[in-house]
This record gives structure tokens, C-alpha cells and sequence, in this order.
């Protein structure tokens, strides 16, 4: 893409991509890059409030995600890829829409305004209106993985947002489109247990395994998830011995339209992936 | 007469019977009125508690604790386990026929439960709901390490995970240092204000 149609966003990574899960975050900006967007990281940017700040104080849990809109500059796009920090910042938004008073508390609280026509995109909607077979043609691709997509509670929302878009499909679309194989299954709209995980390890240890097994038995090389969180939970708490891999979706992204070099994101996993991704040729 | 589920601590409650009438009537107001769901629209399908991936860990099904609440029932709602198992996932939600958003009404329930200091039945929950907040109001983000270590600490349970910490730090998924924000100076004021109770 030339240079002069390079589109500039401003970009929110959330807490996990920004540690946790730092090949999620790099995998995803080397793939934004790649297909024409320049990602800029809103300055001083703070933590969304996870699932823990909505769940007990409520005024703690909007002044955390206004805070972040008040730091994203006018006139440019604001992406997020974490559906969690998504969810967070577009019901904050709503909320200063429809509210008053809550913009006069975001006003007084963080001294800026809020750019009323801010535009938040998750990274799904970028990737909704991508030409990826015209990419496919130019790129190494993904011939020979074979996997399941995994949404964990993404596609799930609050009814209040029940008429925005849904992605439903789209990781099968767009990686079938780069050659990659789906298989079906019924397990990739659970959710992944979030801070369970921490608190009931034994609750969500025979749920990731559950899912696990499942993915294996629908002929699949690898789970491919659109979370960071979702990452964390079933590469941390299965109990299984032999366990497929689990690639973020940048990664199989990044991977497809790049060149196919082992990448030190790779090594980060659980459960190393480069295995997998050798026999299927996809890195040397 | 209301069946009960099994407890997560194993004990089984008896039935008995609930005389409508001399549950607290204002109870399902404040919960609607804070999670803005009306909760008269659930006329119990229980399409959430046939979704929720972690039904079997609550005590009441989800549906159940709305049930509590329109009988007025607010020791029983806000000392059961299910608003703290519960995480928001909303796989409730686009089940529920009548759009009930069951997960603001668990936000709701929580924080009235935190604010009248109701018995909490999954203190474990909360309390590292309260070590995420405190990461928060030092970094400005989480530090996933010192959150885990100050919930063992809070837990006194040091062995669980150990093993899974270890293999985390091997593959740099838990970074010593925080990722932080530069001027923490708004945010600490911000956690100040809201602790007192005031608006900015």
C-alpha cells in the first residue's frame, strides 16, 4: 500500500497485550502496519478496569474508561483489540451520550472533554471491511492449518448493544480466505472464566479441558483466540499432558501476510506452536 | 415453596416456605434503578441458567437470584455466591428472551452488597477484585505478578499455582516490573474522591 493512503489510528493495547500477552500486541501491529494502517498508542493510557472495577464500584469503573477517551485526540479512530477494554470504553461512550451529568463528572474529573465523534474500532470491524483474498494473493498465506476458533464471551454483549454489528464468523472467514482449514465444533462461544481462573482453578481447569479435548476431536492443529485473556486462561489452567497450541488471531494474521520466519512471539507460548507450524510449512 | 440448589458448600438447605409480603419490596427497586434492567421482564425460562457456563458453581441459578429479588429477599440475594461467581461474561444475555441485562444486574447486587456489608459468601473473590483496583491505583494499570502475590498473601493459600507462576515467569508472561502510567497523579486523586463518596 502507498504510503499517502496510510490510514493513522490511535491505538489503546489494554493491560494484557501491554504485558501478558505482548505477542499479541506486536503480532497485531506488525499486521496493522502491514495492511496500511500507522498505530499510534494514546499517551498515559490506564487500565480498563478489567472485570474487577464494574463489579463493585460502578462510578470507579466509568472514570476509568473516560479517562482513556479524554486521551484520545480528535479526529483519528480509536482501536482496541481486547473485547473486555472494547466493552468497557463503548459503554462509557454511550453513557456520555445519552447523560449529561456523567459528562459533567468526566469533565471535572479529568479537566478535558471527551471528542464527541470519536470513533472506537474493535479490531474485528477493521478486519470486517479487509480485502483478504486480494492480500492472499501477495502473501505466504496459511495452506495447511487446520483450526477452531475460539470467541470465548466476545460475541456475547449487553442487550443495550445488541443491535450494533456482531462478528459472528468472522476468524473462520477471514483465515479460511488465507488458506487456513476451519473445523467445526461447539465450544467456541464458552467463556474462558476470566478471574476465575484465579479464584476457582478447579472450576475453569475442567472447563479449558473440556474445550481442549473438544478442538482436538474436531481434527483441528491449533485453537485460535481473539482474546489475550482467553489466551492466558487455556494455555494456564488446562491439565492435559498432550494439548494442541493456541495462536492469537494476530499471530495467525501476521503470520499469514509475512514472511514465514519463526518470530520471538512464538516462544512466549505455554505451549510452544512452532512445532505445529513447522510441519504444517509455515515457518522454516 | 422455592426449591434451592445444592450450596457450593455442600450443605443442603431445607424448603421452606417464603410468605410473599414479608420480603423488603423496596429491594427490586434499588436493583432496578442501579442496573437500569427492569427485573419484572424475567418471567423465569431460565435460558440463562440453561447458558452459563458456571451454573455449577453457584447456588442459585441466575434467574434464581432475580426470582429472590422480586420476592423481596435481600439477605438471601446479596449473601448467595452466585453474584460473586458470576463474571460478566453476558452468554445470559443473548439467551434471555426478554434482553434482561442479567450482568448489570450482578454489578448492582455486588456493590449493594459491598455498601450495606452483607456476609460475602466468595470472600476470595473480592478480594482480588480489591488487588486489582489497588495495582490500578498505584500503576494505573495491573501488575499481574504483585497481584497474584498479594492475593496468596490475602488467601494465605501460597501453593496453588505455584507451579503455573513458575512456568509464566519462564516464558516471560509475568514481567517483574510494572507497566505503568506516567502521571498517576489524577488517577490517585480519582481513587481519593471516590473513596470518600464525592463527586469531582
Amino acid at each position: 500500500m502507498s504510503r499517502s493512503k496510510r490510514i493513522p489510528l490511535s491505538y489503546f493495547p489494554g493491560c494484557s497485550m501491554a504485558t501478558t500477552a505482548k505477542e499479541n500486541n506486536r503480532s497485531l501491529i506488525e499486521f496493522c502496519e502491514r495492511i496500511g494502517y500507522d498505530m499510534i498508542e494514546v499517551q498515559d493510557w490506564n487500565c480498563c478496569g478489567s472485570s474487577s472495577a464494574h463489579s463493585v464500584d460502578a462510578e470507579l469503573a466509568e472514570d476509568l474508561a473516560t479517562r482513556n477517551l479524554t486521551l484520545a485526540p480528535e479526529g483519528r479512530p480509536l482501536l482496541a483489540a481486547c473485547p473486555n477494554c472494547m466493552l468497557r470504553l463503548r459503554g462509557a461512550q454511550r453513557h456520555l451520550a445519552e447523560d449529561p451529568e456523567a459528562q459533567k463528572r468526566c469533565e471535572a474529573r479529568w479537566g478535558r472533554p471527551v471528542d464527541p465523534d470519536l470513533k472506537l474500532i474493535h479490531f474485528f470491524d477493521l478486519l470486517a471491511g479487509a480485502d483478504m483474498k486480494g492480500l492472499n494473493k501477495t502473501s505466504p498465506g496459511l495452506k495447511g492449518m487446520k483450526f477452531v476458533p475460539y470467541y470465548g464471551c466476545m460475541l456475547a454483549r449487553p442487550p443495550a448493544m445488541r443491535h450494533e454489528p456482531n462478528h459472528h464468523g468472522l476468524i473462520e472467514k477471514i483465515l479460511s480466505d488465507l488458506g487456513a482449514e476451519p473445523r467445526r465444533w461447539g465450544y467456541g462461544a464458552r467463556c474462558c472464566g476470566t478471574f476465575l481462573s484465579v479464584v476457582r482453578p478447579d472450576v475453569v481447569g475442567a472447563m479449558v479441558d473440556a474445550i481442549f479435548r473438544n478442538a482436538a476431536a474436531a481434527g483441528a492443529d491449533c485453537l485460535v483466540t481473539a482474546c489475550a485473556m482467553c489466551h492466558m486462561n487455556l494455555e494456564v489452567r488446562s491439565t492435559l499432558q498432550n494439548r494442541i497450541s493456541v495462536l492469537h488471531f494476530s499471530e495467525a494474521l501476521a503470520l499469514a501476510t509475512g514472511k514465514g520466519e519463526d518470530r520471538d512471539w512464538f516462544s512466549r507460548h505455554l505451549v510452544d506452536p512452532r512445532p505445529m507450524l513447522r510441519s504444517a510449512r509455515l515457518i522454516a | 415453596m422455592m426449591h434451592r440448589k445444592k450450596r457450593s458448600d455442600g450443605k443442603n438447605q431445607s424448603l421452606e416456605t417464603i410468605v410473599a409480603g414479608n420480603g423488603d419490596m423496596g429491594f427490586v427497586r434499588e436493583v432496578a434503578k442501579r442496573s437500569g434492567t427492569d427485573l419484572s421482564a424475567c418471567f423465569h425460562c431460565r435460558c440463562c441458567a440453561g447458558g452459563c457456563p458456571f451454573i455449577e458453581a453457584m447456588d442459585y441459578a441466575p434467574h434464581g437470584v432475580i426470582r429472590l429479588a422480586q420476592l423481596g429477599m435481600r439477605d438471601e440475594v446479596l449473601q448467595s455466591a452466585t453474584i460473586w461467581t458470576c463474571v460478566g461474561c453476558h452468554t445470559c444475555s443473548i439467551a434471555c428472551p426478554m434482553a434482561v441485562d442479567m450482568a448489570a444486574v450482578m454489578d448492582a447486587l455486588r456493590q449493594i452488597a459491598i455498601e450495606s456489608d452483607a456476609a460475602i459468601a466468595e470472600p476470595d473473590v473480592l478480594d482480588f477484585h480489591r488487588e486489582v483496583l489497588r495495582s490500578i491505583e498505584r500503576y494505573g494499570r495491573t501488575h499481574k505478578l504483585e497481584i497474584m502475590m498479594r492475593y496468596k498473601v490475602k488467601t494465605r493459600d501460597w501453593f496453588t499455582d505455584m507451579d503455573v507462576g513458575l512456568r509464566m515467569l519462564a516464558k516471560r508472561k509475568l514481567d517483574l516490573m510494572p507497566s505503568r502510567v506516567r502521571n498517576t497523579k489524577d488517577l490517585k486523586r480519582m481513587f481519593r474522591e471516590n473513596a470518600e463518596g464525592g463527586t469531582p
